[in-house]
């Protein structure tokens, strides 16, 4: 594995304290169990277009934890995994963004919800449900229907919230290459 | 430090142990759980965590709050689980005992046989990480990641997190006061539309103040020669005890005899039934 840089380090601790705190109280619970409406997802999509796959994984991994371990549950590893794998490939899918030297466009924000939403439902729908067969051998109907629930609302508040972060951050950031010589 | 992770400081031999030890007994108890579900296993756990939690000296009261939540859940678990298949129990057993009513939703053995095997096993996972929240020191508990084979950049991260976690609170607190002051609406008299746009509207000051954040501390780290070496120490690291070893050898143990009841049970469930 590639050494991490001491910046990608700090942006693992601040981003999953970050998902924590979103996570932990600005959640709106949802009718079905285990699922929140949970807007801590599209800081972890912004993060993870700015730092990479691997930071987004561990983003997602050690703030979910987090937050199970804070309410006292803390046992619900297939979700905490599956937090993971959205940074993983969502890291993967949005590669080619070059947020990180102010550009953020039309076109990628388009890439950008497109990614999200098959990030999410690949993630929710496919492996948080199989991951809990596994583990907790649970009934098929009532995790896809968790899993359908939470890939909907993730996808959304990705795309919302995500998005708007992006946006804002790259109009923060000076362009790159918007300096030129005088003549 | 606002306390949200419950660490109760009391002289206990379960305080006693090094977070390390701590940690993988947690992680070898709740794999033991997960991967049975051997009935007769699956009810002497909760007995032994609640013999643990008369050790540790923590209190129902201390943790009550967390209990509540966790209570909940499992309850709304169970439900899920009945309302989506009424016939998983039936599934899983092989046969059909039809207690009353009749169609899909009738209520058999089996399918109670399962659920009080679903409720068995989350009592048997959950007191054990309560136990472990509230007996664990945050500050140790990244010192023991490193030390069970974690990386310590990445034990490092987890530091980080938790050190932060306040700081981000605190300043969430303050930004969101700062907006409500500007007029912002973040009650329940909004409707939800409006009120995602309000969280934005404290969100995205929050998070690039948090950039800046980043920047300074690793600035701060890299001036320091963070990285450096293949190794570091931790203030908050200590040695085994042999009650330590005692303690992982006996969640090994734990480990062990679930393993081999799902092997001479030829499966993960125990079943009364045949």
């Amino acid at each position: 594995m590639k050494k991490f840089s001491v910046k990608t380090i700090v942006a693992i601790g601040i981003g999953a304290a970050l998902f924590f705190v979103l996570g932990r109280f600005v959640a709106i619970p949802s009718p079905v169990p285990n699922t929140n409406i949970s807007i801590q997802y599209g800081l972890l999509a912004f993060m993870t277009v700015l730092f990479g796959p691997i930071a987004g994984m561990l983003i997602g991994f050690i703030g979910h934890a987090l937050i199970d371990f804070s309410f006292g549950w803390g046992v619900w590893w297939s979700w905490v995994i599956t937090s993971g794998v959205f940074g993983i490939l969502f890291g993967i899918a949005t590669k080619k963004l070059r947020l990180a030297d102010g550009s953020f466009g039309k076109k990628d924000i388009l890439t950008f919800i497109i990614a999200g939403v098959i990030c999410h439902v690949i993630c929710w729908g496919a492996v948080a449900p199989v991951l809990d067969i596994v583990i907790y051998a649970e009934p098929i109907e009532k995790l896809f229907a968790q899993g359908l629930v939470s890939a909907i609302a993730n996808s959304v508040t990705t795309a919302i919230v995500g998005t708007l972060l992006c946006v804002a951050y790259a109009a923060a950031k000076p362009k790159a290459g918007s300096l030129k010589e005088e003549e | 430090m606002i306390n949200i992770f419950n660490y109760i400081d009391r002289p206990s031999p379960i305080h006693r142990l090094t977070g390390a030890t701590k940690l993988i007994c947690v992680l070898l108890w709740s794999f033991a759980a997960m991967l049975t579900y051997d009935t007769r296993f699956l009810a002497v756990m909760p007995v032994l965590s609640v013999l643990l939690f008369g050790v540790s000296k923590i209190k129902l009261k201390d943790v009550s709050f967390m209990l509540g939540f966790t209570a909940a859940f499992m309850v709304l678990n169970n439900v899920m689980v009945f309302v989506f298949s009424p016939q998983h129990g039936m599934d899983i057993y092989g046969t059909q005992h039809i207690l009353f009513g009749s169609g899909r939703y009738a209520l058999t053995s089996e399918q109670l046989f399962y659920h009080l095997n679903l409720l068995l096993k989350y009592l048997s996972m959950i007191p054990i990480v309560l136990l472990f929240i509230c007996t664990t020191n945050p500050s140790e508990f990244a010192a023991s990641l490193n030390r069970i084979g974690v990386k310590y950049s990445i034990a490092y991260s987890v530091a980080l997190a938790l050190r932060y976690i306040p700081d981000i609170q605190r300043e969430y607190h303050d930004i969101s006061q700062a907006q409500q002051a500007r007029g912002i609406e973040m009650s329940k008299k909004e409707s939800l539309s409006k009120r995602l746009k309000s969280a934005s509207a404290i969100l995205i000051p929050l998070i690039l103040s948090s950039m800046d954040r980043i920047e300074t501390i690793s600035n701060a780290m890299e001036l320091r020669g963070f990285g450096k070496n293949k190794k570091r120490t931790w203030y908050m690291g200590r040695r085994f005890s042999r009650a330590d070893i005692l303690c992982m050898v006996f969640c090994a143990l734990l480990l062990g005899i679930s393993l081999l009841l799902n092997y001479l049970n030829g499966s993960r469930f125990f079943n009364p039934f045949i």
